[in-house]
C-alpha cells in the first residue's frame, strides 16, 4: 500500500508545475494564434541569431486572450502573436497588451498597419481581393468590390461565409469608408448575386469558379497562391480592385508584448527583430503573404501577380467596426 | 430496529446498505468532490447570467436566432432517428444474427468512431459538391449535373453526422444485446412471439438504458459540434454561440446562450428518465449467445450490403481519401516528431480513459450504495458539460483551474511563505483533469447502464454476507461491469485523441498531439496537409477498437 501511495504521489507531483524549472533569463514565452508551421521557422531563426530560446503554445485567438486575461499577473506569456487586426484590436481593448515605444518598429512598420496606441504591430499583410474565371470574365469588366453588387453579376458571384473574420474585416472597413447605409446596399447586392450558398473556405470557392459554378469571388491571395502552385493551369486569376479609389483591402497578422511580460526588454527586442528584413523574408515566404516592412520584397510567385495600391485606412478599424459589420451581414441575410 | 432494516433492505431503491449507513460517507464525499470538479466549469458558464445584458441578445433574437433554433431541432430529430436506426439495427444484426461477413462487421462497424466528424464532413463535401470529382464526372458524361442533389444541405449534414455518431449507439446497444443473451429471447419464442416481435417487445425495451445513453451521447455531440456544421455552412445554435464570442467579442452572451443549450439538454435527459419510469433492467440467468438467427437468401444479402455500405461511406472512403492526401504531403511533413505526437496522444488517451472510467464507476457505485437525490443531481449536472461547444467548456475549465491556482498560491504564501505562480494551469495534471471534466458523460453513460443491469439483490446478498463496500465494488460489481467499463474507457480514449479545444488551451509547452497537429494545418485551410495527422489518429484509434472487440468476444462468445 505504501509503495502504491508513494508512486501515485510522485506521479502527481511530476504532473504539476512544481518541478518546472524556473525560466532562464534569455527565454521567451509566446502564445500564438498563428499556427506552428508558420511561427516555428521564425523562432528557430531568432534562437540561432540571438541565443534566446522560445517556448510557445498555439490556439485560436479567442481562447488565448481569455487565458491571458484569467492568468493576469501570473501569466508566463511575454508575447501574443495572432492573425487578423480585429483580434489584435480586441487584445488591446481587453488590456492584455502593453504599449511599446520603439523607433525600429515605427520605422519598419507603416503607420496604418500598427495600433495607434502602439500596443500591437502588424508583421505580415494579407490582401483580400477579387478572383475571376479567365474563361468567362474579361478583367475590364471588373472594377471594385462595390461593383460586384451590380446586376451584371447576377447568379455569377461566389462568396465565403460571413462567419469568417476576413469577410467581417472587409465589411468593417467598407463601413468605415462608405457608411452603414451604402454598405448595407452593397451587401444586399452581393447576396442577391450569389450563384450558390456561401462557401466554408476560400479554396473551395476558387474550385467552384474553376468548375463553372460561378464567375467571380473574393479571396485572400495566399490561398490563390497555394492552389495555383498545385494546379498551374488553373483558369482563375487575381484582380486588384478599387485602384482608382480606396485600394485593395488588407489585413495583418501581428504581435504585441503582454501587459505582465516577465521578460519585457527581450520581448521588445524580439518584436523589433520580427520587423527587420531577415524575419520579414521568412514571414513572407512561409505563407505567401506580403511583408509588412515595405523594404522587403515578397516571394517571387507573389511578386509575379503585380503590385497594387492598398487601402491605407488603419487596420484597427476592422476591430472597432467588427460588431457593426457582423450585425449588418446578419440583417442583410449574408450567411 | 434491525428487523425493520432487513425488511427495507429488500427494496432496491434504498441501495446496497438499505437504511444502514455502513461507511458510506467517505464514498459520498469522494463522489461529491469529483462532481464538484466536473461541475465547476459548467457553473462558471451559468454564472455569465450575473453579468450585464448586452446588445448581442436583441440582435440575435431579431435576426438569426429563430432560423437557428429550427435548424437545430431538425438536426436533432434527423440525427437522433438516424443513429437510432443505424446503431440499433446494426448492433442487432451483428449480435443476434448470422450473415456473411458478420465476424468482420462486428468490430469494423466501430471504426468510424476514430474519424472526427469534421474530417468526414470535409471529405464528403469535397467529393460530392459541384466542383468535386463526382459531379465533375456527371458533367463530363451528361453535360449537366444540375439534377444532382446539393450535398451542402439539410440532408447532407444529417447524413454525415449520423454516420459519424452512430457508433456510440452501436457500441452500447451491442454490449446490451450481448448481456441479454439468447435465453430471454427463447422465452419469448416459447411464448409464441416471432423473431421480429421478440426483438421489438423484449430485446429493445431491455436495452433501453444503453440505447438511450448512446443516443444522448450522439445528440450532445451533435449539439456541441461546430466543425462539421460549418463545413456544410449549416447554422445551428452553436453557430450563434461562436458568433457572439468571435463575431461580437461577447463571451458573456456566448456563455449565456451555451447555458440555455445545457438547460435544454438537462430537460431532455430528465424527460427520458421519467418516461422510463420505475422500470428496471436487471439481467437474470446464464448468458448464452449461441445459436444466432441464421439469415439466408435476400435477408442475408441485405444485411451484408447494409453493413458494407455504412462501412464504405463512414470509414473506407474517408480513410482512402486521407491516405491519398497524406501520401502527397508525407514527404515534406513526416518527421521524427510524429513519434512524439503519437506517443503523447496514446499516453494522454490511456491515462485519461483510466481516470475517467474510474471516476465514473465511483460515482455510479456511490449512488448504488445509497441512492440519494443530492448525489443524483450532482452527477446529472456534472455530465451535462458534454453538450457544450468545446471551446466554451475549455475556457470554463481553464478559468476554474486558474482560480484553484490562485487559492493554492495564496495558501502557500500564507502558510509556507513560498511564492508559487502556476502549479496547475499549464501542467499535465490540469490537462488530464480537463479530460475527466469534458468526458465524464461519455464514461458515465456506459457504466451507469451496466450497473442498471446488475440485480441489486446480488449486491445486497454480498452485504449480508459481510462484504465491505470496497469488497462489493472490487469483487462483485467490477467483474460484472467489465464490459461497460471497457466501453467507457474506449469511448473516452477515442474522444481524448480527437479532442482539440481543451488540449490546445491547457497542454503544457511542447505537449503537441495528433489533434493539435490537425488544428495547426486546418487553421489556415491546409486540409490536405492535415490528412497526415488525421490518418495517424485513425490508425491509433484502431488499437483500442481492436482490443475492445477481442475482449468482448472472449468474454461473451
Amino acid at each position: 500500500m505504501k509503495v502504491w501511495l508513494t508512486s501515485i504521489l510522485t506521479l502527481l507531483v511530476w504532473m504539476t508545475g512544481f518541478l518546472v524549472p524556473a525560466q532562464a533569463a534569455d527565454e521567451l514565452v509566446v502564445y500564438s494564434a498563428r499556427n506552428e508551421q508558420l511561427v516555428r521557422p521564425l523562432f528557430d531563426a531568432y534562437t540561432r541569431a540571438s541565443g534566446t530560446s522560445i517556448r510557445f503554445i498555439t490556439d485560436k485567438a479567442g481562447p488565448l486572450m481569455q487565458r491571458l486575461k484569467a492568468e493576469g499577473a501570473n501569466t508566463p506569456a511575454d508575447l501574443l502573436i495572432t492573425v487578423d487586426a480585429g483580434n489584435l484590436w480586441r487584445a488591446a481593448e481587453e488590456g492584455v497588451l502593453q504599449p511599446v515605444k520603439s523607433a525600429v518598429l515605427s520605422k519598419n512598420i507603416p503607420a496604418h498597419l500598427r495600433d495607434p496606441g502602439n500596443q500591437w504591430f502588424g508583421l505580415s499583410v494579407r490582401a483580400r481581393t477579387i478572383v475571376y474565371s479567365t474563361v468567362r470574365v474579361k478583367p475590364s469588366e471588373l472594377s471594385t468590390y462595390e461593383d460586384l453588387a451590380s446586376a451584371k453579376w447576377k447568379k455569377r458571384l461566389c462568396l465565403r461565409t460571413s462567419k469568417k473574420v476576413y469577410n467581417q474585416s472587409l465589411v468593417a472597413t467598407m463601413i468605415a469608408r462608405l457608411g452603414e447605409e451604402k454598405t448595407d446596399e452593397v451587401i444586399r447586392g452581393w447576396v442577391a448575386n450569389l450563384a450558390t450558398d456561401v462557401f466554408s473556405n476560400d479554396t473551395s470557392l476558387m474550385q467552384a469558379i474553376e468548375a463553372g459554378q460561378c464567375d467571380v469571388g473574393i479571396v485572400n491571395t495566399y490561398y490563390y497562391g497555394r492552389l495555383k502552385k498545385k494546379q498551374p493551369n488553373l483558369d482563375v486569376a487575381l484582380f486588384w480592385p478599387n485602384q482608382e479609389t480606396s485600394g485593395v483591402h488588407v489585413n495583418v497578422s501581428g504581435a504585441g508584448v503582454t501587459r505582465y511580460a516577465k521578460h519585457r526588454d527581450s520581448a521588445v527586442k524580439f518584436l523589433e527583430w520580427l520587423s527587420t528584413p531577415p524575419a520579414q523574408k521568412i514571414l513572407a515566404e512561409s505563407n505567401m503573404e506580403y511583408p509588412a516592412n515595405p523594404q522587403v520584397k515578397p516571394d517571387p510567385l507573389v511578386a509575379s501577380w503585380g503590385s497594387f495600391k492598398q487601402d491605407t485606412l488603419n487596420v484597427s478599424n476592422a476591430g472597432k467596426l467588427q460588431s457593426s459589420a457582423v450585425m449588418l451581414m446578419d440583417r442583410t441575410g449574408y450567411r | 430496529m434491525s428487523s425493520s432494516a432487513s425488511h427495507r433492505n429488500t427494496r432496491p431503491e434504498l441501495g446496497i446498505s438499505g437504511s444502514l449507513d455502513v461507511g458510506v460517507w467517505p464514498w459520498r464525499l469522494a463522489s461529491l468532490a469529483i462532481a464538484a470538479i466536473v461541475a465547476a466549469p459548467i457553473l462558471i458558464v451559468f454564472a455569465a447570467w450575473l453579468g450585464p445584458a448586452t446588445e448581442t441578445w436583441p440582435h440575435l433574437v431579431n435576426t438569426v436566432l429563430p432560423g437557428l433554433l429550427r435548424n437545430t431541432l431538425v438536426l436533432i430529430l434527423g440525427v437522433g432517428s438516424g443513429v437510432f436506426l443505424l446503431g440499433v439495427g446494426l448492433a442487432w444484426l451483428t449480435t443476434m444474427c448470422e450473415f456473411p461477413g458478420r465476424r468482420f462487421f462486428e468490430w469494423a462497424l466501430m471504426l468510424p468512431l476514430a474519424i472526427p466528424a469534421y474530417v468526414l464532413a470535409f471529405v464528403v463535401v469535397g467529393l460530392f459538391d459541384y466542383s468535386g470529382p463526382v459531379q465533375g464526372t456527371m458533367r463530363d458524361w451528361f453535360g449537366s449535373s444540375s439534377w444532382f442533389p446539393s450535398v451542402r444541405s439539410e440532408g447532407g449534414v444529417i447524413l454525415v453526422m449520423t454516420l459519424a455518431f452512430y457508433p456510440y449507439v452501436y457500441m452500447l446497444a451491442r454490449t446490451a444485446f450481448m448481456g441479454q443473451g439468447r435465453n430471454v429471447l427463447d422465452t419469448g419464442r416459447v411464448l409464441g412471439l416471432s423473431p421480429w416481435a421478440s426483438f421489438l417487445r423484449i430485446s429493445l425495451p431491455m436495452a433501453r438504458p444503453a440505447i438511450a445513453a448512446g443516443i444522448a451521447l450522439a445528440l450532445m455531440e451533435t449539439l456541441a459540434d461546430f466543425g462539421a456544421v460549418s463545413i456544410f455552412n449549416y447554422d445551428t445554435f452553436t453557430t450563434a454561440i461562436y458568433k457572439a464570442w468571435f463575431g461580437f467579442f461577447d463571451l458573456a452572451a456566448a456563455a449565456q446562450l451555451a447555458s440555455l443549450l445545457l438547460l435544454f439538454v438537462a430537460v431532455a435527459l430528465v424527460v427520458e428518465k421519467q418516461m422510463r419510469g420505475r422500470a428496471r433492467y436487471e439481467v437474470t440467468g446464464k448468458l448464452v449467445n449461441e445459436p444466432r438467427f441464421h439469415l439466408i437468401g435476400w435477408r442475408a444479402a441485405g444485411a451484408s450490403l447494409t453493413a458494407g455500405i455504412v462501412m464504405l461511406v463512414a470509414f473506407i472512403i474517408p480513410v482512402a481519401k486521407l491516405a491519398m492526401w497524406a501520401w502527397e504531403s508525407a514527404l515534406s511533413d513526416l518527421d521524427m516528431r510524429y513519434f512524439r505526437f503519437f506517443f503523447n496522444t496514446l499516453f494522454l488517451g490511456t491515462l485519461a480513459a483510466g481516470l475517467t472510467a474510474f471516476a465514473a464507476v465511483l460515482l455510479a457505485y456511490t449512488y448504488r450504495l445509497r441512492p440519494e437525490h443530492l448525489t443524483r443531481a450532482a452527477i446529472r449536472f456534472a455530465t451535462l458539460g458534454y453538450a457544450l461547444p468545446g471551446s466554451v467548456l475549455a475556457v470554463g475549465i481553464m478559468l476554474s483551474f486558474v482560480w484553484l491556482d490562485q487559492q493554492i498560491s495564496n495558501t502557500a504564501l500564507a502558510v509556507f511563505d513560498v511564492k508559487l505562480t502556476q502549479v496547475l494551469t499549464g501542467s499535465l495534471l490540469a490537462l488530464l483533469l480537463a479530460y475527466v471534466v469534458r468526458f465524464m458523460a461519455v464514461a458515465y453513460g456506459p457504466v451507469d447502464s451496466a450497473f442498471e443491469r446488475i440485480k441489486p439483490s446480488l449486491l445486497q446478498a454480498a452485504r449480508s454476507l459481510g462484504a465491505s463496500n470496497w469488497q462489493i465494488l472490487w469483487r462483485v460489481s467490477i467483474p460484472m461491469l467489465r464490459a461497460g467499463m471497457f466501453s467507457a474507457a474506449l469511448l473516452v480514449f477515442v474522444e481524448v485523441m480527437k479532442e482539440m479545444p481543451a488540449t490546445l488551451l491547457l497542454r503544457p509547452f511542447g505537449w503537441d498531439t495528433l489533434a493539435t497537429r490537425i488544428f495547426e494545418m486546418t487553421a489556415e485551410g491546409e486540409w490536405e496537409r492535415a490528412a497526415l495527422p488525421a490518418l495517424t489518429l485513425v490508425l491509433a484509434g484502431l488499437i483500442p477498437v481492436v482490443m475492445l472487440v477481442r475482449r468482448s468476444n472472449s468474454r461473451w462468445a
